[in-house]
């Protein structure tokens, strides 16, 4: 595996702020808006945000829960990995609300279908927006795109592009090829 | 943490490994919060059938089953002895094989006979899950007991649970006594010397024939029914039912008399009166409704994680 490191930490803490700030232009005090992170990865991501959120706009009232896709999948008994489901946390009704669902990674966006089926059991949401760090956009597999984006990387079928949190150097994107 | 199960079916906990054990509970927890969502089912289990075979009768463990099945959005045919061909006299075999032959992936099945499971498993192909053979084990009893513990008391390690009643016809002692051994949780059983089986001790669990003294013992004390249906009418256990209930009856006076707070839990079907009384079935200290609620969180979890085990042993052969 070669890695190639596409964002530093000082670079994801800039995108980190655009991200905010795009948020605040469309969400305002947020009093109708709720942001989930998509479990297990989209949830580290959607933590950066929230944390930021709360530094730019100390009054801002933030609701966040995690949302976890995985009984919603659709390759269930299809895939080699089994499919272990993490917490779901939503104690908020999503009826009416402006949803913000954000994930580290967009790559076949199976897994956004997944999370948006999900959420939708605890209400009708007025909008469902999404957020994404990072878009593979090449690899799409269904008709789902970011609203909110990090950034753009055109990729393989053999590399991945993975986000790492919290490691010795802060948080970094890398893109592993395999060799 | 294991990401699958080490078994293909689930015959009883004694085959189970402790990190099979702790992987249904982490697996639980997540459809309890979906049994509490506004809409509760899930549709993992989409193209999954399953087939409830229950030769022997039951309510709760039935109901709970089908209900699991049904929040995981698979399909069920149900079946039961008494309406059924096996009056006719079919085998087991034949019977189960005619309802696999309708391309069946997973069998559910209570009978009476201990080790009927197992049989089964090793003549067929679909995933087994007992639920209940005989006097022998019954696996998701067990996990939703040791589940519930869990649950009230933070963890099972080291903490004391008594098994009260008759520990000879009980599937449900067995299949707990292996678990909670598992778990790191001390167990001792109490009843009177003829319902306890000669040589218990064998399996690491002490024996103790005064309620009282297991009561004081004990954090859990986990209740069993007298199970008349399994006693020979020729061969009594006990004297009477008033005495055994004198002796072995929980009531409210020895529960509130006790020096701690111990959790009371029962199986299911409660014998209002004889093992315990109304007032402790209804007591704060009971958590008999919680087990029947995690009962459904816990069979979801063990069909969920079989079903996935069976495609992928598939695909490696």
């Amino acid at each position: 595996m070669a890695n190639l490191t596409l964002v530093d930490n000082k670079h994801l803490g800039l995108i980190i702020n655009r991200l905010c700030y795009q948020l605040i232009e469309d969400h305002g005090t947020f009093n109708d808006t709720v942001l989930l992170g998509l479990q297990p990865r989209g949830v580290f991501f959607a933590e950066r945000i929230v944390e930021k959120l709360k530094t730019i706009s100390p009054k801002a009232n933030i609701k966040y829960g995690k949302v976890d896709p995985t009984f919603y999948r659709d390759d269930f008994r299809r895939s080699d990995k089994t499919l272990l489901a993490q917490p779901t946390e939503i104690p908020y009704d999503l009826e009416g609300k402006k949803v913000v669902l954000m994930d580290d990674v967009l790559y076949t966006g199976r897994t956004i279908r997944a999370g948006i089926e999900c959420l939708l059991e605890y209400g009708r949401p007025s909008s469902i927006e999404l957020m994404v760090l990072i878009d593979r956009r090449l690899s799409r597999e269904l008709p789902i795109e970011p609203t909110y984006l990090g950034l753009s990387v055109d990729s393989y079928d053999n590399q991945k592009v993975k986000v790492i949190w919290n490691g010795e150097s802060g948080d970094k994107v890398q893109l592993l090829t395999d060799k | 943490m294991n990401r699958t199960l080490s078994v293909k079916h689930l015959l009883g906990i004694k085959d189970l490994t402790k990190e099979d054990i702790e992987l249904i509970f982490s697996q639980a927890d997540e459809f309890k919060e979906v049994l509490n969502r506004p809409i509760k089912k899930v549709p993992s289990l989409r193209d999954v059938t399953i087939a409830n075979l229950f030769f022997e009768n039951s309510t709760r463990t039935r109901l709970s089953f089908e209900l699991a099945e049904k929040r995981l959005s698979a399909d069920i045919v149900n079946f039961s002895a008494s309406t059924s061909s096996v009056k006719k006299g079919e085998t087991l075999v034949d019977t189960v094989n005619n309802i696999l032959a309708m391309k069946v992936d997973m069998v559910v099945m209570r009978h009476s006979a201990p080790g009927s499971c197992l049989f089964l498993s090793k003549h067929i192909d679909a995933a087994i899950v007992n639920a209940g053979d005989g006097t022998h084990e019954h696996p998701t009893q067990a996990l939703l007991d040791a589940y519930s513990i869990r649950e009230k008391l933070g963890s099972l390690k080291g903490k004391k649970v008594a098994i009260i009643g008759d520990i000879t016809h009980s599937r449900v002692a067995l299949s707990n006594i292996y678990c909670l051994k598992k778990l790191g949780a001390e167990v001792m059983v109490c009843g009177p010397s003829t319902m306890i089986p000669k040589h218990i001790q064998s399996l690491g669990v002490k024996v103790e024939h005064s309620l009282r003294n297991a009561l004081e013992w004990c954090d859990v004390a986990n209740m069993l029914r007298i199970q008349l249906e399994r006693q020979e009418v020729s061969v009594p256990y006990f004297p009477s039912l008033r005495e055994y209930s004198m002796q072995y009856g929980l009531t409210k006076e020895i529960l509130e008399g006790l020096s701690k707070k111990v959790v009371v839990m029962h199986p299911g079907p409660i014998n209002r009166g004889v093992e315990i009384t109304s007032e402790v079935a209804d007591h704060t200290q009971s958590i008999i409704l919680e087990q029947v609620e995690n009962g459904v969180a816990i069979r979801m979890a063990v069909i969920y994680l079989l079903a996935q085990t069976r495609r992928t042993e598939k695909e490696v052969v």
